[in-house]
């Protein structure tokens, strides 16, 4: 009887997966015709994100289902469906737009364009996440271009904003195109007979057979990664990433640094880890070198910055050299860090967007040394930031710290051939620890700009920087009003309940991940017997903070 | 019924429009556009239920020089559709031509631009279906003839004027290279029907020689037909010089039956097994110096029209990668679904852009400056069109140039794929051009009224909607449309294009 009532009960949620998407399209459709932009858009990412919960609750195991056929001659269509790190992904989509939307002021002019423009970013976003299919994965991901152009080039702050929207859509554009050609590579690599674009079949396919032969996966690899890369802003593709952000309106960099960046990091994780073992393996060394580049360069780069918004979108390319590594450790522990990274810098970098879009809106500026002692007529927001920035830094508490230790975890420990341990014991460093090294300094480095900013920012005496900022309408000794403390702190809530909890997360995503690894690798990467139980699965719980 | 009898329909309807125009002189021309696209509409549902088994027993003389096969049939609608379209443009750009025809009053001198599509529409139609150098010549010269006297139509205008002559000359010239062909393969084979002389080229056994000779002849002339490099020099000139409907037909319709006969005679061609590589070579070569002229010489244009005109040469670089995967069974269904995607983006575009101009001062991109504010549904069409020509997914753009990648990635085409990623960028610069200047630039109108809006008949409204929605579900759900391709071209140009030689593959 029970059971009858569960199974119903996973039955109608699975029903309401396509809705995740259809809530904001639709949503977005009403408010391009005139719907009142405002209200319509939280109540439609409020739903979404009641729906997404839905999903957490009754969620128990992958499914997926195809909605309509494209091309059946190809074995493309459009198939929808969830396992655990979507559901993460979905979540922090929902979490973010909620955010973004909640924390969106006043829009002087054409204000539906502008939520139409963030929830199309949105359903983008979700679209590509719930596709189980790779040409709508793909497909969705396109679908916040346009809007993400828009947004910069007409809301965008700035004199720089017209060549920021180029930036970034030129960049994307190219690493999309690049993205596209890997991808349709993959599909032709496979064989004939076997070609499909349903990806629950390749990798069940890829589990079992060596799907696609390693002198393909070994040139399909760097385009998937230099098409993913160049969406991640994977070091030396990055310069795209900073200037767009400063540029974009607050909740389109909200959205697109917290939520759209780590479409391809999913990519990664869902279509190259998989699929091209072989490619991976054969350009591990490579992504090794880069991620370093992401990690030291971007993170000295920050610390040279003068600006907030500058500091804040260097220092989100910067963390994306940390989930680089996560993944390129080809272990349990190191996906699962790198996954839940992705969650938790989403959360964090969209605060951190959210605040300084605050202070730019009271200030009129984001230049650091024109900024001071906020925290005084603002301690909300000097708080949130605070606390935003050490999760950001990795501070234990906060779902960045678990994510971060299983990172660093799983790259020290990975390698190929022998245990990583053993040889660093005895002295001899592969790439994977040098890695690692420069990852811990990076923590550092990142420490050094984000307390410099906070304490140029929001400390020290008070400088309201003029007259005529006031007389321009800056009230600034507002600190954030009314429900918009709300959104702020929901995002907050994320992160601190995964950060005490992030069993939470992991054990969501351990099945989904442990099938992502190619067999032989994940057998040869597990920790060393010594002490740490061998299974993949307990050498997490091990690693993990214990839950609860 | 034969499909013959459709281009006979359009014929009669044609000259009736013509005799027609002679007693509607008290009222307005644009009955005449009205009953050509009530007429044209009618021939497009006839069409589906023409008889299209070929017959059997005793042969109608005619079946030899006339194919009523289904890339017949699916590119005859194709050529209704587009005709359609254009008179709904002609419409809307009747004033224009009243302004540079002299003599034209409000009431006379304009029959003949809402005749003459129909009449090129028949040509259209014909070279769709030719199968014989001989009717493809004279379908051809119907088409040509037709657009020599619609391009330079408005003859106050010197820039029409000046795209006449330039297109009479180079259109002239390219005649004369498909004459000299056809000569060579009858020299060669004694047939000039496709279907006999790919009997003779597959048993051929004599020098290559003359073959390659023939088959360069008649790639020049057709090069011209669909705007390949280094064909190309007519298009921009012409496009901006015609009156625009005019240029939209060009791009459309002009193109879409160059291709066709194209396809017609590359498939006579790959029978000569001999030849197959060095054909494979020419037409990666072609391809190759499309795409990359027409993306590239495309990036400083100002003037929309010209743009436009780049457009369709960089298009043609994307269809001619498919044509150099012809060995791929699928590279049919690529182009068919890529002319099909063409034809609502393109032909939107410069509906928009006829509408737009009627109310600013010219056609420059400058000109579309604040047009979201002016009228954002205009602004939407452009928006949606500029986006599916840069082939952004969701649009029929996109599946077009998806499939495209599909065939060549599968061919190995790496050259072509490359150039196809840097293009596809440049593409992405030039397009959203248009989009930023409709968005991000404040209203600076010339002519005045900043911020007036500019009113759009409903006609013209409804087309707009159409073309959108078509972009859309071709974009997006493109299942029926590749399923009524399926059962229409691509297997008649896909599979019998290679399969009968399977040995000239080249890799």
């Amino acid at each position: 009887m029970v059971h009858e009532v569960v199974n119903q009960v996973m039955g109608v949620s699975e029903g309401l997966l396509p809705f995740l998407l259809l809530v904001p399209l639709v949503a977005a459709v009403f408010v391009l015709f005139g719907a009142p932009a405002r209200p319509v858009s939280v109540g439609a990412a409020a739903l979404n994100l009641g729906l997404a919960l839905c999903q957490c609750v009754t969620y128990e195991k992958p499914f997926s289902y195809t909605l309509f056929d494209v091309v059946p001659s190809l074995d493309l269509k459009f198939l929808v469906g969830l396992d655990g790190l979507s559901l993460m992904m979905v979540l922090l989509t929902t979490l973010v737009t909620l955010g973004a939307v909640w924390m969106t002021s006043k829009v002087e002019s054409g204000e539906n364009a502008f939520y139409a423009s963030l929830l199309f970013i949105s359903a983008g976003a979700m679209g590509a996440f719930i596709s189980f299919d790779l040409f709508f994965f793909y497909a969705f991901h396109e679908l916040a271009l346009i809007p993400t152009f828009l947004l910069i080039g007409i809301w965008g702050h700035g004199d720089n904003r017209v060549a920021a929207a180029w930036k970034i859509t030129i960049y994307l554009a190219v690493g999309s195109i690049v993205l596209l050609v890997g991808l349709i590579g993959l599909y032709g690599s496979l064989p004939v007979g076997q070609r499909t674009f349903d990806l629950v079949k390749l990798r069940e396919l890829a589990t079992t057979t060596s799907l696609i032969a390693p002198s393909a996966q070994r040139w399909i690899f760097p385009l998937l990664l230099a098409g993913f890369g160049i969406l991640i802003s994977l070091f030396p593709f990055h310069t795209w990433a900073p200037e767009a952000y400063a540029a974009a309106p607050t909740p389109a960099a909200m959205l697109h640094s917290g939520v759209l960046k780590k479409f391809g990091l999913y990519g990664l994780l869902r279509v190259a880890v998989p699929l091209l073992p072989a490619g991976m393996q054969a350009w591990t060394n490579v992504l090794l070198v880069l991620l370093i580049g992401n990690i030291l360069f971007v993170g000295y780069v920050a610390v040279a910055q003068k600006r907030l918004d500058l500091l804040l979108g260097y220092s989100s390319v910067m963390h994306m050299g940390y989930i680089f590594l996560g993944i390129a450790s080809l272990n349990i522990i190191g996906l699962t860090g790198a996954s839940v990274m992705m969650f938790a810098h989403g959360l964090s970098i969209a605060v951190l967007f959210a605040v300084a879009g605050e202070v730019r809106a009271r200030t009129g500026t984001m230049r650091l040394d024109e900024l001071g002692g906020l925290a005084q007529p603002m301690p909300y927001l000097a708080l949130i930031f605070g606390l935003a920035m050490f999760a950001s830094i990795g501070l234990p508490g906060f779902a960045n710290f678990a994510s971060e230790l299983m990172v660093f975890f799983g790259a020290f420990g990975a390698g190929s051939g022998a245990f990583g341990y053993e040889a660093a014991v005895a002295g001899k460093f592969n790439l994977y620890q040098i890695a690692t090294v420069c990852g811990l300094w990076g923590v550092v480095v990142s420490a050094i700009y984000m307390l410099r900013a906070y304490r140029r920012v929001f400390l020290g005496p008070l400088r309201s920087t003029s007259a005529d900022v006031a007389a321009a309408g800056h009230p600034v000794t507002d600190d954030l009003s009314g429900n918009r403390r709300w959104a702020l702190a929901l995002l907050m809530a994320g992160l601190v309940v995964v950060g005490f909890r992030p069993g939470l997360l992991v054990n969501a995503l351990q099945p989904v991940l442990l099938r992502t690894l190619p067999a032989n690798v994940s057998a040869t990467t597990m920790l060393p017997a010594s002490g740490v139980p061998a299974h993949p699965q307990a050498a997490v719980v091990a690693v993990v903070p214990p839950r609860g | 019924m034969s499909p013959i009898y459709l281009e006979a329909a359009v014929v009669v309807l044609g000259v009736f429009l013509l005799a027609l125009e002679m007693f509607v002189v008290q009222g307005e021309k644009k009955i005449l556009a009205w009953l050509g696209i009530a007429g044209l509409g009618i021939v497009l549902a006839a069409s589906f239920f023409v008889d299209q088994t070929a017959p059997t027993g005793a042969v109608p003389s005619y079946h030899a020089f006339y194919s009523t096969d289904s890339l017949a049939m699916f590119f005859k609608r194709f050529a209704l559709v587009t005709t359609i379209i254009v008179l709904v443009m002609s419409v809307d750009y009747l004033g224009v031509v009243r302004k540079f025809t002299p003599g034209a009053t409000a009431h006379g001198g304009l029959g003949e631009f809402l005749a003459l599509p129909v009449l090129t529409c028949a040509g259209l139609m014909w070279m769709a279906s030719a199968v014989d150098f001989v009717m493809i010549f004279v379908s051809l010269e119907l088409v040509t003839i037709s657009f020599y006297v619609l391009v330079s139509y408005t003859r106050r205008n010197a820039a029409s004027l000046e795209a006449g002559v330039k297109y009479l000359i180079l259109g002239a010239l390219s005649t004369g290279f498909f004459v000299y062909g056809i000569t060579w393969v009858f020299g060669l084979t004694g047939q000039t029907n496709l279907e006999q002389v790919s009997a003779v080229f597959a048993a051929y056994q004599g020098s290559t020689a003359p073959l390659l000779f023939a088959f360069v002849l008649l790639v020049i002339a057709l090069g011209f037909k669909i705007a390949a490099v280094p064909f190309q020099i007519w298009v921009p000139d012409v496009y901006q010089g015609a009156p625009t409907p005019v240029a939209a037909f060009l791009s459309v319709g002009s193109k879409a039956a160059g291709f066709v006969v194209f396809i017609r005679v590359l498939r006579t061609f790959f029978h000569a097994t001999a030849i197959a590589h060095k054909i494979d070579l020419l037409l990666v070569a072609v391809a190759a110096c499309t795409l990359v002229y027409g993306n590239l010489a495309a990036l400083p244009q100002n003037n929309l029209k010209r743009l436009l005109a780049y457009s369709s040469i960089a298009h043609a670089g994307y269809l001619l990668i498919a044509v150099a995967s012809s060995a791929d069974p699928a590279s049919g269904g690529a182009i068919a679904f890529y002319l099909a995607a063409y034809l609502p983006m393109t032909l939107l575009s410069f509906l928009v852009m006829i509408v737009v101009a009627n109310y600013s001062a010219g056609d420059d991109i400058a000109d579309f400056n604040g047009l979201s504010k002016r009228s954002p549904f205009l602004a939407f069409a452009m928006l949606i069109a500029m986006v599916s020509l840069a082939g952004l997914p969701f649009t029929a753009g996109f599946f077009g140039k998806f499939l495209v990648f599909t065939v060549a990635i599968a061919q190995h085409q790496t050259l072509l794929v490359i150039l196809g990623i840097i293009t596809v960028a440049c593409g992405f610069y030039y397009y959203l051009r248009v989009v930023k200047a409709m968005y991000f630039e404040p209203d600076t109108t010339p002519s005045g009224q900043p911020g007036g809006q500019i009113p759009v008949g409903l006609l013209t409204r409804v087309t707009i909607a159409v073309l959108i929605a078509a972009i859309l579900v071709l974009g997006i759900y493109p299942k029926p449309a590749l399923g009524l391709l399926g059962s229409a071209a691509p297997q008649e140009a896909a599979g019998v294009l290679r399969s009968v030689s399977p040995q000239v593959v080249l890799r």
